[in-house]
């Protein structure tokens, strides 16, 4: 008598799964964009989205070293993906990690990374990116009376001594696009860069555009943006997760409904000066 | 009872028993604990990731061409800094040690030199010489931040190496100088042929483990721009998002210091030794 | 008028802070004399020998060379202990130098004299002392005898106008000893000047002219060696030299 009720419990509870899991597969696509809400992501801290970016935090991206006044072109960005996933501003909370950090193996102790970083096919075997936020050109500045002032194409700049600073596209790109004879000088931060000019032991920084905008309206005397290029392929930045992060697809799909609706391309706009006016070098 | 050759064999057997279970049981723990450390690594929930992010044989391959080019920039700063530490570091110890009252400004400003150079991190005495002296904005300091970074290095371990000539120095017995002055030397003749050859011989040792200390040191001017080998990898490292390049540059320093590290250790044994041997006769 | 004595030591007085380690010594050493000192440690003997090299500076009184002042204040020490010589208790040896180096390092250096000519001289005085065949080994291969006769060699070498040995056999075995008092009679009898400190009182008793006993810094009594040994007068001196024996016997 045990025996007959066991086993028609556990057919029952059989059926009833299976009854479940085929009214569950249709809607499959349905749970996975509730599955995207605050409330049922997996977050590294439960109830808030932890943003991390490097410190300090330089305009254009950022304003102000905080990162949690919603200024600058990345705080902008952090804020409108935490907006779509569900979060309030107050449930976005920043926390610091150092560039060289953020790519270690193991768990991270943020949700996503925002830093003006590069996605490439190498960087993606060990964490996840989302889909390209901006697409960055690369900028030469220099100081105001500098024999390199005045040049139109990229192999005029071949006897420059360049500085630039590490982990960004800008050492790649001086490489592969203008071939300087001098190994470029390679800095930790951007504020030793823009020393570095400024002290004329570099004859030319290159940098992001927008930086370079950024440095020439105050930061450096007398400095100019003399031209723009383009890195090999183009550099495209990305938000960073861990590799396999289930929130991946969720960013995703906030950039993509952030572009849809026009409000990427006007956080750009507000925030990242056109390059519009810049010639373009090759 | 008179010892027969039976007693004396009987004896050295036991010996080499003694010595043969000896070598068993240290050679059973070693291969105990090289074992049991390999599968707790190997088996550990993390050993695949951290093999692929920090023993990666395709990054280890493809980062080594650019390695040499940076360890090259490492050593050719090192030999320079070195000789111009061994250099100063012995002029401030003369500096200091001899007693001319003509000289006493000096020994002050070398005094404070060497506190100074002692006690700031050298991460900030690179930085304060680089871009802290450019500022200065003076014709005469020299352009690069390499140089200037080199020079900060120079300053740091000649502070160092002049406390350990000092030491030597005083180190040589009393009775040593008055011997010499005895024979009619003049006091610099008694330090040059009497005291500094035996206070030199002194200390090679530590002056060679601050040697092997600048070999790595020289790293850190990477901070200033030039692309030394830590930096190489660095710049690898964050290119790739792996860290083997970071081991790959280790692996390159290994080659080097490991052989004078060996070096200087047996140079402090041979040391004792002909102490203790001293001591018995 | 006959010449003055190569050294005279007039009321020689020397203080370590409020400690008077050498009360009023008065000394002459005649040409071709042996001065020896004897008296127990603590006395006063090295510090003389080491005031008469002018390595310590003196308090009061004055010390003279062949006539000459040696101590006055403006007078430079450096050509006066290239015409004495001092040989050590502990030999002071260089012992980074090989025999040979030691040898000729205060000749060459000290008194200019030319590289080649050193080494001549210094071999045959080597050789003369019995130490033929030595010249390339470093002191630490030399035994303690050996290494002694180097230095006598090596206080040699600058030709002085006497010599000052300090206790030159008290750090030797017993059976060293030997070796080293006899090139001292060997050099007395050539006709060297010397102040010799010394424990060694058969040796005293045969070869000084004067013996002079120190204690406290004084020179208690002073005699030819006959009457000091046989018949000493003060108390202090019966009392050290019963000591001595009795060290001995025992």
């Amino acid at each position: 008598m045990t025996r007959r009720t066991s086993l028609a419990a556990i057919a029952a509870t059989l059926i009833a799964a299976g009854s479940l899991a085929l009214a569950v597969l249709p809607g499959a696509a349905a749970i996975a964009a509730t599955a995207c809400t605050n409330g049922s992501l997996s977050l590294v801290h439960k109830g808030q989205l932890t943003v991390a970016t490097d410190a300090p935090a330089y305009p254009p991206y950022f304003e102000n070293n905080k990162p949690a006044n919603g200024q600058g072109f990345e705080s902008a960005i952090a804020y409108g993906v935490g907006h779509e996933l569900g979060f309030s501003s107050s449930q976005v909370k920043w926390t610091v990690e150092p560039f060289d950090d953020s790519y270690a193996p193991g768990p991270k102790s943020f949700d996503f990374d925002i830093n003006e970083i590069s996605i490439t096919t190498a960087r993606a075997k060990a964490v996840d990116f989302s889909t390209s936020y901006f697409d960055n050109p690369q900028a030469i500045v220099v100081v105001k009376g500098s024999k390199y002032q005045h040049v139109t194409s990229l192999a005029q700049l071949r006897g420059a001594l360049f500085g630039v600073q590490v982990g960004t596209t800008s050492l790649s790109a001086v490489t592969a696009e203008i071939h300087p004879t001098q190994q470029p000088q390679v800095f930790n931060g951007s504020n030793d860069v823009i020393t570095a000019l400024r002290q004329h032991k570099v004859d030319a920084i290159v940098v992001d555009l927008a930086t370079g905008f950024y440095l020439t309206s105050g930061e450096i005397p007398h400095g100019i943006v003399v031209g723009q290029f383009n890195a090999p392929g183009g550099d495209n930045w990305g938000l960073l997760l861990a590799k396999h992060s289930k929130l991946t697809p969720c960013v995703d799909d906030a950039l993509a409904k952030l572009r849809s609706s026009g409000e990427l391309s006007a956080i750009t706009k507000r925030w990242m000066q056109s390059g519009a006016g810049v010639p373009v070098l090759k | 009872m008179h010892a027969t050759p039976t007693t004396r064999a009987a004896r050295e057997q036991a010996r080499r028993q003694r010595a043969r279970k000896s070598i068993a049981v240290s050679a059973t723990a070693t291969a105990v604990v090289i074992v049991g450390v390999a599968l707790a690594i190997v088996f550990s929930p993390g050993w695949r990731t951290v093999r692929e992010t920090y023993l990666s044989w395709h990054y280890f391959k493809q980062v080594l061409p650019s390695l040499p080019g940076g360890f090259w920039l490492d050593v050719r700063i090192f030999l320079i800094v070195e000789v111009v530490v061994l250099a100063l570091g012995l002029a401030i110890a003369l500096i200091r040690t001899m007693r001319a009252p003509v000289l006493y400004p000096v020994r002050v400003v070398a005094a404070v030199f060497v506190d100074v150079m002692r006690g700031v991190p050298l991460l900030i005495l690179l930085y304060l010489f680089a871009f802290g002296l450019s500022a200065l904005g003076f014709s005469f300091i020299p352009g690069s931040y390499t140089i200037l970074g080199a020079a900060a290095l120079a300053c740091c371990y000649s502070a160092y190496v002049s406390e350990v000539f000092r030491a030597g120095i005083q180190s040589v017995h009393p009775s040593q100088p008055a011997a010499g002055l005895a024979l009619g030397l003049t006091r610099t003749q008694t330090l040059r042929h009497v005291v500094l050859p035996q206070a030199v011989r002194a200390v090679v040792p530590p002056l060679l483990n601050d040697f092997i200390g600048l070999t790595k040191d020289v790293a850190l001017v990477s901070i200033l721009g030039p692309q030394e080998i830590a930096r190489i990898a660095q710049i690898n490292a964050d290119l790739y998002f792996n860290y083997t390049p970071y081991v790959a540059a280790a692996a390159f320093y290994l080659v080097i210091t490991l052989p004078l590290i060996r070096i200087v250790d047996r140079m402090r044994s041979r040391g004792l030794e002909r102490q203790n041997a001293l001591v018995l006769m | 008028m006959s010449a003055p004595p190569v050294l005279e030591l007039r009321a020689v007085t020397k203080y370590y802070g409020e400690r008077e380690v050498l009360g009023g010594i008065d000394l002459s050493v005649e040409e071709g004399c042996a001065v020896a000192l004897i008296g127990s440690s603590g006395s006063g003997k090295s510090t003389l020998l080491r005031c008469v090299d002018l390595l310590e500076e003196i308090d009061d009184g004055d010390i003279y060379l062949d006539g000459a002042p040696i101590t006055d204040p403006g007078t430079d020490p450096i050509p006066i202990r290239r015409r004495l010589g001092l040989v050590f208790q502990a030999y002071n040896l260089f012992p980074h130098k090989s025999v040979i180096e030691n040898v000729v390092l205060g000749a060459v250096r000290a008194q200019g004299m030319p590289h080649e000519q050193a080494l001549v001289a210094g071999h045959a005085l080597l050789e003369r002392f019995g130490l033929a065949g030595r010249e390339r080994d470093y002191p630490d291969r030399l035994s303690g005898g050996q290494q002694q006769r180097v230095a006598i060699v090596r206080a040699l070498m600058t030709k002085p106008r006497a010599l000052l040995l300090d206790e030159v056999t008290s750090a030797l075995d017993p059976e060293l000893v030997g070796e080293v008092l006899g090139i001292i009679a060997e050099l007395k009898r050539d006709g060297m000047t010397m102040l010799i400190a010394t424990h060694e009182m058969t040796f005293a008793r045969e070869f000084a002219d004067e013996v002079c006993y120190l204690d406290g810094g004084k020179i208690v009594e002073r005699g030819r060696p006959e009457q000091i040994f046989s018949e000493p007068e003060h108390p202090a001196t019966r009392r050290f030299l019963a000591r001595l024996l009795q060290g001995a016997r025992g």
